[in-house]
């Protein structure tokens, strides 16, 4: 990825985060924290990595995308709305009765969602579905999962860990967000990850360590996760939660809170800044 | 719908497992979408000559049903559509959030298959033997929830779901089990069958209590009481007209399910008649215990599930009329 394709990423990501906290703060209270920490992930998979058609959300060779972290619906439903998926407009309604976008990521309310998501674990397997559908018919769409670090506590992720690797899903890459913060705090304290990437490893899977804030190592990564014939991908991005804004930046309350108007002001203007000095 | 009714209700020669199977080949035969997906138990489930046949579209995850359930939502949202098979109280009990959400919530189309209801569990005891699998699945908005009751039936329906779109939960037995159709009969999902017209009392009954209801009738008509039997294959969407008719021409109904009547098939048929038509209701079946290992001939005297049952639960609900 060349200089200015990486201030183009980052300056994306900026806008998502932006979108992602008037989002929020428009209705009050939101999952602000793993929103923020994936902003730079979408921007690289929206901004290019990922083949998709807004125009045409169920596109046969488009690739797929599963955010298994189905809190972090906003920061998605920001990079949808900014690709063109639905207007701007239409991020003032999360969470309002009737909604096309809930809480949590639904197929069936979103353009461009294409897993329901939420209870925690369960889109790890359903991107191996996809993966396997796709190998099956020997397609050549590449199916994204996103993990939160909390997230593989689940039993369920290390099922899948095993199966994907099993089956030779080489269409399948991970992200695990690792932002190292959970609800009820730091994930070392409450029930320790370790090393995730030499977990997935020692399953039989290509895994990567890199910064989940830096959208040329992240893209790189992605670069050597598609070269893989028979091992599905992780990459493990260090990201910071709350990521973009002082007040949750690395906050273990930034998970869900409140956000007034005072608050969203003083996050733009941070945001802004930030955008500005890219 | 196309019914006939055996003359002789005698054990089966074919298992509802073969059955299953030969079905299911027959099927993917025809749809390449079709996979079949197991946690480790194709060898009990007979469904080994699928695998052969389709080896790339029989997914063993080994033991791990969380994750079957979560591929198989995953296969279906890309198109394919899966049957997933495992013990009955596994499917329902231990991957439930994964039915309930990456499969049901999402609108996915979705087959589970659980096998070893209630009793049929036998040896392998209380651990493995589900009392309360199709309450648990009727509580799943919008599943269809059925408990096959021979090889007949379960063939012409596995036939009928691979083109209705949805989650579809059937309750087989993996054995052999009583035979009660002709070859060829056709089914409506959501129609119950009227095996026999009575006008004392009606035996709503499904799975294994169906040959017992028979039985209990024969024994009834030897004193002069008329027995009304229908088999309620179909759970959920359950059969309102044939349960209120049922109440009009009788005045007294009993249930009979190899399940715990709390959340069961007693349960529902009375939701029904409380709402249209109250009558007199008495239920056979698992009355919220445990199950236990025992060979089935003994677990149905155990629990109460016997012809017997049928005749002295008959004769209090006509006496209540």
């Amino acid at each position: 990825m060349d200089k200015e394709t990486a201030r183009e990423r980052k300056r994306f990501a900026k806008r998502i985060q932006m979108e992602t906290v008037k989002m929020i703060a428009k209705l009050g209270v939101g999952h602000i924290g793993g929103a923020l920490s994936m902003a730079d992930l979408l921007a690289v998979l929206y901004g290019g990595q990922l083949r998709h058609d807004p125009q045409n959300p169920q596109w046969k060779g488009r690739d797929w995308l599963v955010c298994s972290k189905g809190h972090a619906g906003p920061g998605l439903y920001a990079a949808l709305a900014l690709r063109g998926y639905f207007p701007l407009e239409q991020l003032d309604t999360l969470n309002r009765p009737g909604t096309m976008l809930p809480s949590h990521c639904d197929r069936n309310l979103t353009l461009g969602i294409d897993m329901t998501t939420g209870s925690l674990g369960q889109g790890a397997s359903s991107a191996a579905g996809i993966a396997l559908a796709h190998k099956l018919d020997k397609a050549e769409n590449i199916v994204y999962l996103i993990l939160g670090d909390g997230e593989i506590q689940e039993g369920q992720v290390w099922e899948m860990a095993l199966f994907a690797a099993q089956q030779k899903l080489s269409n399948l890459i991970v992200f695990v967000d690792n932002n190292h913060l959970q609800i009820d705090g730091p994930t070392d304290e409450v029930n320790s990850l370790g090393d995730i990437a030499a977990k997935f490893r020692s399953f039989g899977w290509f895994a990567a360590d890199v910064c989940g804030h830096d959208p040329v190592a992240i893209d790189d990564a992605i670069e050597l996760a598609k070269r893989q014939t028979e091992a599905p991908s992780v990459i493990v991005l260090d990201t910071v939660k709350g990521n973009g804004w002082t007040a949750t930046a690395g906050k273990a309350g930034s998970h869900s809170r409140t956000i007034s108007e005072d608050e969203k002001n003083e996050a733009l203007l941070e945001m802004q800044q930030a955008y500005d000095e890219i | 719908m196309s019914i006939n009714i055996l003359k002789e209700i005698k054990n089966d020669n074919e298992e509802m497992r073969s059955a299953m199977c030969e079905t299911m080949i027959e099927l993917a035969e025809k749809n390449d979408n079709i996979i079949l997906l197991d946690a480790d138990l194709m060898t009990a489930m007979g469904t080994k000559p699928f695998q052969k046949k389709f080896p790339d579209r029989a997914v063993d995850v080994g033991i791990q049903e969380a994750n079957m359930v979560g591929v198989a939502a995953g296969l279906s949202v890309a198109g394919k559509i899966p049957f997933a098979h495992t013990f009955a109280p596994f499917m329902t009990r231990r991957a439930l959030d994964q039915v309930f959400i990456s499969a049901a919530y999402a609108k996915l189309n979705v087959k589970l298959i659980g096998s070893d209801p209630g009793i049929t569990a036998s040896l392998n005891g209380g651990t493995h033997m589900p009392f309360e699998d199709m309450g648990i699945m009727r509580l799943i908005p919008q599943a269809t929830v059925i408990e096959p009751t021979d090889t007949v039936q379960l063939k012409n329906i596995l036939k009928q779901i691979v083109d209705i779109y949805g989650v579809h939960y059937l309750r087989v037995v993996r054995k052999t089990t009583p035979r009660v159709y002709e070859d060829g009969s056709t089914f409506t999902i959501g129609k119950s069958v009227l095996l026999r017209d009575g006008s004392d009392v009606s035996i709503i009954a499904s799975g294994y209590l169906v040959s017992q209801a028979l039985e209990a009738a024969n024994l009834l008509a030897e004193e002069n009481i008329s027995a009304r039997v229908i088999d309620m294959f179909t759970w959920k969407p359950i059969d309102e007209e044939a349960i209120v008719a049922s109440a009009d021409k009788t005045g007294a109904i009993v249930t009979a399910e190899n399940h715990n009547i709390v959340g069961g098939l007693g349960a529902a048929v009375s939701n029904v008649l409380v709402s249209n038509k109250p009558v007199p209701v008495e239920m056979v079946g698992v009355h919220d215990q445990f199950g236990e290992v025992g060979p089935v001939g003994y677990l149905a005297e155990r629990y109460g599930l016997t012809a017997s049952d049928i005749v002295k639960a008959s004769k209090r609900a006509i006496k209540r009329k």
